[in-house]
């Protein structure tokens, strides 16, 4: 079983790493450092796992590592820091949809492709668009009560 | 971990099939990957050798040729989502990937991995069905068209030969006032699979009679399945709630539920009834709604 070396842009830094062909993007991020690319249920149930590829959201998790070769890659934590974050994480803060924050950075990659596209949608589109993340805790309507405060806000786009 | 095997990334078409018949019948191709990397993981499937198609530019269009609309099998979801060719001439189509799975998944899933997997229940079937939608498959150095409905042969199973890829889909334009939708019931409203499917299309003639009409199910039968007696009922017909009633009993006769997961097979057989009855009253009133347009 060959290993290969490819290239990922993660965050907007090049990396080069070498993975076996059975290494998912979900593991070669984490194995990157990215932590807050988050290993739930592994087979595209949870949406724990999203990240933007190219600026689509998907799940990390059913992408083969090698799929992703020359690839853009953000994840939650190429979107904003802790002393420059995001609006949309600032509004998760706020409105308190985070609880454990288990779901928090895939629903923020869902969040982020939805207002990407369409800046003002309605309370029905944004549950649609996160419609393929879990979240345990919440129950749901704060994390669409954020996603609605951050839209509301003029945006200020890295 | 997923299970080992090895992967290969060809860079064209050509060089896809010559690996796949290189390595047949150890070879699969992997599109999305979000049928086969979950299998993968829980050892329903245990290729040797994966050839990745994901992102090939030959099998990455939506168009119209001829009297056709031809998209290549590497169309995601979300691109025949948002396709406004596929909206104006197949909308049932664009219906199915509406409710399909949820954006995550609709942004890698491939129309081609969907035929490909071969689910009973596989959305983009029922209205691939009534569009009357031919596959086009390929190996090196070879091609053939294939009617949809005689591709699939049971449940995971179909006429693709080892050496062979599923390169395109297509469909005629459907005539102008034609009538098209998908309906789908499961037990959430998204990332769910369908409990029951149905597409019907109808198309009215000058007297606003049905001139042609297609009705297909899935998730009732091994396969997903055209019922051609329910066709027969409503060709030639004015969409009557008397003849809607006849059309749908064919389809219930024709379904063969069985239990499962999802639901009872008396619950299946009673949505089938449902839904079926549904769609073609929604024909009835869009027919009225033509009728009184002309
Ligand atoms: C959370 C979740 C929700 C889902 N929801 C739905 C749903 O609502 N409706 C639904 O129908 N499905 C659903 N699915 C199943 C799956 O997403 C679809 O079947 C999808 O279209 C598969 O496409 P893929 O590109 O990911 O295929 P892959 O997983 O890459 O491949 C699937 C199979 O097709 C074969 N294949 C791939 N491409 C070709 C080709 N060009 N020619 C021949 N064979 C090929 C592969 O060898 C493999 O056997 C869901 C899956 C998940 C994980
Ligand atoms: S870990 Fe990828 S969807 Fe759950
Ligand atoms: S905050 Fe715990 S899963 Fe969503």
């Amino acid at each position: 079983m060959g290993t290969k070396l490819i290239t990922l842009s993660v965050n907007g830094r090049r990396h080069e790493i070498v993975a076996p062909p059975n290494a998912t993007l979900l593991q070669a991020l984490r194995d990157l450092g990215c932590t807050d690319v988050k290993n739930g249920c592994g087979k595209g149930d949870c949406g724990a796992c999203a990240v933007l590829l190219n600026g689509r959201a998907v799940n990390s998790c059913l992408v083969l590592a090698w799929q992703a070769e020359g690839a853009e890659i953000v994840t939650n934590a190429g979107l904003g820091t802790l002393d420059q974050p995001h609006p949309l994480q600032t509004a998760f803060a706020d409105a308190g949809a985070a609880q454990c924050g288990y779901c928090t950075p895939g629903m923020i990659v869902s969040a982020k492709a939805l207002l990407d596209d369409n800046p003002t949608p309605s309370v029905q589109e944004i549950r649609e668009a996160i419609s393929g993340n879990l979240c345990r805790c919440t129950g749901y309507t704060k994390i669409v009560e954020a996603i609605q405060a951050c839209e509301a806000e003029p945006h200020k786009e890295r | 971990m997923l299970p080992s095997f090895e992967l290969l990334m060809p860079e064209t078409l050509p060089e896809a099939l010559e690996m796949l018949a290189g390595y047949a019948p150890d070879a699969m191709p992997l599109a999305g990957g979000t049928n086969l990397v979950p299998d993968l993981r829980g050892g329903k499937r245990r290729p040797g050798v994966l050839v990745n198609v994901h992102g090939l530019d030959a099998l990455q269009y939506i168009g119209r040729q001829d009297r056709y609309v031809v998209m290549g099998a590497g169309v995601s979801l979300a691109d025949v989502l948002e396709s406004e060719l596929i909206g104006a001439h197949g909308r049932v189509l664009q219906e199915a990937a509406r409710v399909f799975a949820n954006p995550l998944i609709r942004n890698r899933a491939t129309v081609g991995g969907n035929l490909g997997n071969a689910s009973p229940a596989a959305d983009t079937v029922p209205p691939l069905l009534v569009l009357d939608a031919e596959l086009k498959l390929a190996s090196a150095g070879e091609s053939r068209w294939v009617g949809l409905e005689d591709f699939f042969v049971d449940v995971c199973d179909t006429i693709c030969r080892h050496v062979e890829l599923i390169t395109a889909v297509r469909w005629l334009v459907p005539p102008p006032r034609t009538f098209s939708r998908f309906r789908k019931l499961t037990l959430r409203k998204s990332t769910a699979i369908s409990v029951v499917s149905v597409a019907v299309r109808v198309t009215l003639g000058e007297s606003g009679r049905c001139v042609d009409a297609a009705v297909a199910l899935g998730a009732v039968a091994p396969t997903p399945i055209r019922v051609h007696e329910a066709e027969e009922v409503l060709r030639g017909e004015a969409l009557t709630p008397e003849v809607i009633d006849r059309a749908t009993r064919f389809a219930c006769t024709a379904a063969s539920c069985i239990g499962d997961v999802r639901s009872s097979a008396a619950y299946r057989e009673r949505v089938t009834d449902v839904l079926t009855r549904r769609l073609l009253a929604e024909a009835q009133e869009w027919s009225e709604e033509q009728w009184e347009r002309s």
